[in-house]
């Protein structure tokens, strides 16, 4: 940590938050892509990643994510009742509220951590939610739990 | 190794105003795997195609990543010229640098420095894609529609009319909708049971339709092409075969206690009943909770006078079990519930009513005979008032957002007809806006102003009072002279906004299609797929899309027909590569997987395992590939990592995850 620190120092570089979404292609995806027709902006800090539905997402990519220097991981679905493959999203809620309080044991705060139901109509909301979460995640600072010192430079 | 190839889209300057194309280009070419990389300034155009299709016969390019807009929007594009260039088309990935970088991003350094990220997380995923062939899967011939109203009734004949079977399941006893309860329709005051019944009895004459009323759609299994409709038929207690529809039972019915919901309630009818005279099919309905023999056993009139012999009292709820090729949704809307306007006293006085009432009233088959009178004492009301965007374009909570689009037009439809039947009746009407954009809607509005006075009111109406008298004062705001408005009304008519019809969100479920936040039905696209939802199969007519006049509804019916015609056509569709798969040596058979598959694709087959060191027969899970529509929810629940996905496998997704956090 301490390595850490005295690195971003000496770059005297303005610290920006890492963010990785899980988009489900049928609901959030389309709600990121109606953000964006409707130019509504949230925090370039956010990368999308497009995966078939929410239930895709295995633990282990979060993992990977906070392990590669993430500073928080967001989760969109459709809104329960509403997946395209009937229950994937249920299967999405129990998981990541396992993985969440996990997370949250071992240091990552719940904060960083965020299951969100976004449908293909909701633009505002996706963009008002990348907004809330990457202004929660700058107060948050960086993330220096689970980073692999070999991941940085 | 691959040899990727990455094409940079300009978008015009969609993307290259705020994204250094040119930049992106550069870093392509650092990135590994990538041996070719270019940008142009429309991708997607015809000579756009052309570069890629070059690049990858001229390059050998074994992978293709396109930076452009969102691959909801062209991935099949560009899939078919890698395919059309001799490239497997799962072997190209789209960077969405357009809806989820330029045009949200305004900082040319930011939203550049991100579509380079984003072009690296898909170049990282494609040089792990491999080649994925579509099975086939057969196309059952036959269409659903769900909803008998214009929407319904429409798309059915369309699709029959082309040749292939439709069935037409409505909810109540009749089919007709909302249409059949209008009196007019405007822009030209056609009656509207003179243009709708010809319609229901063709449909109900069509060789090629079925039609199911008084039944429900229970449950829908299956996919695009294959689906499976379980359908309860409710107990009509009346054989639809034997009866004549002569209607002696609903004369004789003793018990007349219930209220019309033909009527809007504001007519009572018979226990045994068809909502209206023209109803198709012709035949009654027992409603059990108003009928003297199913509340206290002693009666039967009904049964004893039809000479038909039709009624049949045992008669229980059926469910019929069909398979369909194409699923139509068209349920339609009702009118919101007023209980939060309590300051226009629609509770408290019966004289104010709502627009689709008022339609009751004006007709000549509603319940005062067509005569426009006062429901607290049959008197002919002297002074109307009509409010607008009751519920609609409404900032609070209590009503919806948007605009009902209908109100503005029928209004001035009964403005003008109370007018002219009835020329010393003042009509006045508040209004936001008048809103008449379609064709000869505004001329139509400018009649019921200029020829027959109606008294147009910008402003809106801050209270309904009823006065001991009888009348009902309104007061109201005129905003262009800026002063208070009171009027002493003897009717008040809201109207009021229109709503998806409450089964629709239980239809959007079991059909899995996407609905928005006011509940209607999500198209595909709403400006290239109208009538399409995002589910592959299931197709949107009439309101349950979004807020239409009559002439909109039948021409998104005929869309939406034309839509299912087009699937119908087929004999066989490619399916979704991109299914789950175990991996037969980490499988240890434990039916976690299957546990989790909605579509119970997931078997488990014993089959000789030989790996390094293993030779053995073991339980392993086999994905059905017809079956299954990737998900993915099995690859998680595996615990020993055996099942993945392809096109979204976990190596990829953690590549992907890798190339952002970088």
């Amino acid at each position: 940590m301490q390595i850490e620190k005295t690195a971003h120092a000496a770059e005297n570089k303005e610290w920006k938050p890492m963010i990785v979404a899980f988009c489900c292609n049928w609901c959030s995806y389309a709600g990121a892509d109606l953000a964006g027709s409707s130019r509504l902006s949230y925090p370039a800090d956010v990368k999308i990643i497009r995966v078939p539905c929410s239930c895709r997402v295995n633990p282990m990519f979060i993992l990977r994510a906070f392990e590669r220097g993430a500073d928080g991981v967001i989760i969109c679905g459709c809104h329960p009742g509403d997946c395209h493959y009937t229950t994937g999203n249920y299967y999405t809620r129990r998981r990541m509220a396992l993985l969440f309080s996990m997370l949250d044991f071992i240091g990552v705060e719940n904060g960083r951590t965020r299951v969100e139901w976004v449908s293909a109509a909701e633009g505002a909301k996706f963009s008002a939610t990348m907004n809330e979460f990457t202004a929660k995640i700058r107060s948050l600072g960086e993330n220096v739990r689970l980073g692999d010192l070999r991941c940085r430079n | 190794m691959q040899r990727i190839g990455v094409f940079v889209c300009h978008c015009g300057s969609n993307i290259a105003a705020t994204v250094d194309v040119k930049r992106v280009v550069e870093c392509a070419r650092l990135e590994p795997g990538v041996v070719f990389a270019e940008d142009y300034q429309y991708m997607c155009s015809e000579a756009g195609q052309m570069k890629i299709a070059d690049a990858i016969k001229r390059e050998g390019l074994t992978g293709v990543v396109v930076c452009s807009c969102s691959p909801r929007m062209h991935e099949a594009t560009f899939r078919k010229c890698a395919e059309g260039a001799g490239l497997n088309p799962y072997m190209l990935e789209i960077a969405n640098i357009r809806e989820q970088c330029s045009w949200i991003h305004k900082d040319m350094e930011t939203a550049t420095e991100k579509a380079v990220v984003l072009m690296r997380a898909a170049v990282a995923k494609v040089n792990l894609n491999v080649p994925l062939k579509s099975g086939e899967s057969r196309v059952t011939k036959r269409a659903l529609v769900i909803g008998g109203g214009i929407a319904g009734i429409q798309t059915a004949l369309d699709i029959a009319e082309a040749g292939y079977e439709v069935d037409i399941v409505e909810k109540t006893p009749s089919i007709g909708g909302r249409m059949a309860q209008l009196d007019k329709t405007f822009p030209t005051l056609d009656c509207s049971a003179c243009i709708l019944t010809p319609k229901m009895v063709e449909a109900a004459a069509h060789e090629k339709i079925r039609i199911f009323t008084y039944s429900e759609v229970e449950k829908v299994t299956g996919f695009v092409g294959d689906f499976t409709v379980d359908i309860r038929k409710k107990a009509r207690s009346v054989d639809i075969d034997k009866c004549t529809g002569c209607g002696v039972c609903q004369e004789k019915c003793p018990s007349k206690t219930a209220k019309s919901e033909f009527n809007r309630g504001l007519s009572k009818r018979s226990a045994i009943y068809t909502p209206f005279a023209q109803a198709v099919p012709n035949v009654p309905v027992i409603d059990r909770e108003h009928c003297i023999k199913f509340k206290t056993g002693k009666c039967g009139v009904c049964s004893k006078v039809c000479p038909a012999g039709a009624i049949d009292y045992e008669m229980r709820d059926e469910i019929i079990t069909e398979k369909y090729g194409a699923i139509v949704a068209a349920t339609g809307f009702d009118m919101i519930s007023l209980d939060k306007y309590d300051e226009y006293a629609y509770k408290k006085s019966p004289d104010v009513i709502t627009s689709l009432e008022l339609e009751r009233i004006m007709n000549a088959a509603g319940p005062t005979g067509g005569h426009l009178e006062r429901l607290s004492d049959g008197k002919p009301p002297k002074n109307i008032v009509f409010i607008q965007c009751v519920g609609s374009r409404c900032a609070d909570k209590r009503g919806k957002s948007y605009c009902s689009k209908i109100c503005c037009m029928y209004t001035a439809k009964h403005a003008m007809l109370i007018r002219d039947k009835y020329p010393d009746t003042n009509v006045t009407v508040f209004y936001i806006d008048v809103r008449t954009p379609g064709k000869n809607f505004d001329e139509f509005y400018r009649r019921a102003v200029e020829e027959y006075h109606v008294n147009y009111i910008k402003g809106q109406v801050g209270k309904v009072l009823p006065q001991p008298d009888g009348t009902l004062l309104v007061q109201g705001a005129d905003i262009i002279d800026g002063r208070q408005v009171l009027i002493n009304a003897d009717m008040v008519v809201l109207a009021a906004a229109i709503e998806p019809d409450p089964t629709a969100r239980k239809l959007a479920t079991m059909l899995t299609a996407s609905i928005d936040t006011n509940g209607f039905l999500t198209e595909a696209h709403p400006k290239l797929r109208p009538v399409e939802s995002p589910t592959a199969g299931i197709f949107l007519s009439g309101v349950c899309q979004g807020p239409k006049d009559i002439p909109e509804t039948v021409s998104q019916a005929g869309a939406a027909a034309v839509k299912v015609i087009g699937l119908l056509s087929k004999d066989k569709l490619l399916t979704n590569p991109c299914t789950a798969k175990a991996d037969e040596l980490m499988c240890n058979g434990c039916s976690a997987c299957a546990n989790v598959c909605p579509y119970g694709a997931i078997s488990y087959e014993d089959r000789e395992v030989r790996g390094i060191g293993v030779r053995e027969v073991r339980r392993v899970a086999v994905v059905n590939g017809a079956l299954c529509q990737g998900c993915g929810a099995c690859t998680v629940a595996c615990p020993s990592g055996a099942m993945d996905l392809f096109g979204f496998s976990n190596r990829q997704i953690t590549a992907e995850v890798d190339a952002i956090c970088r």
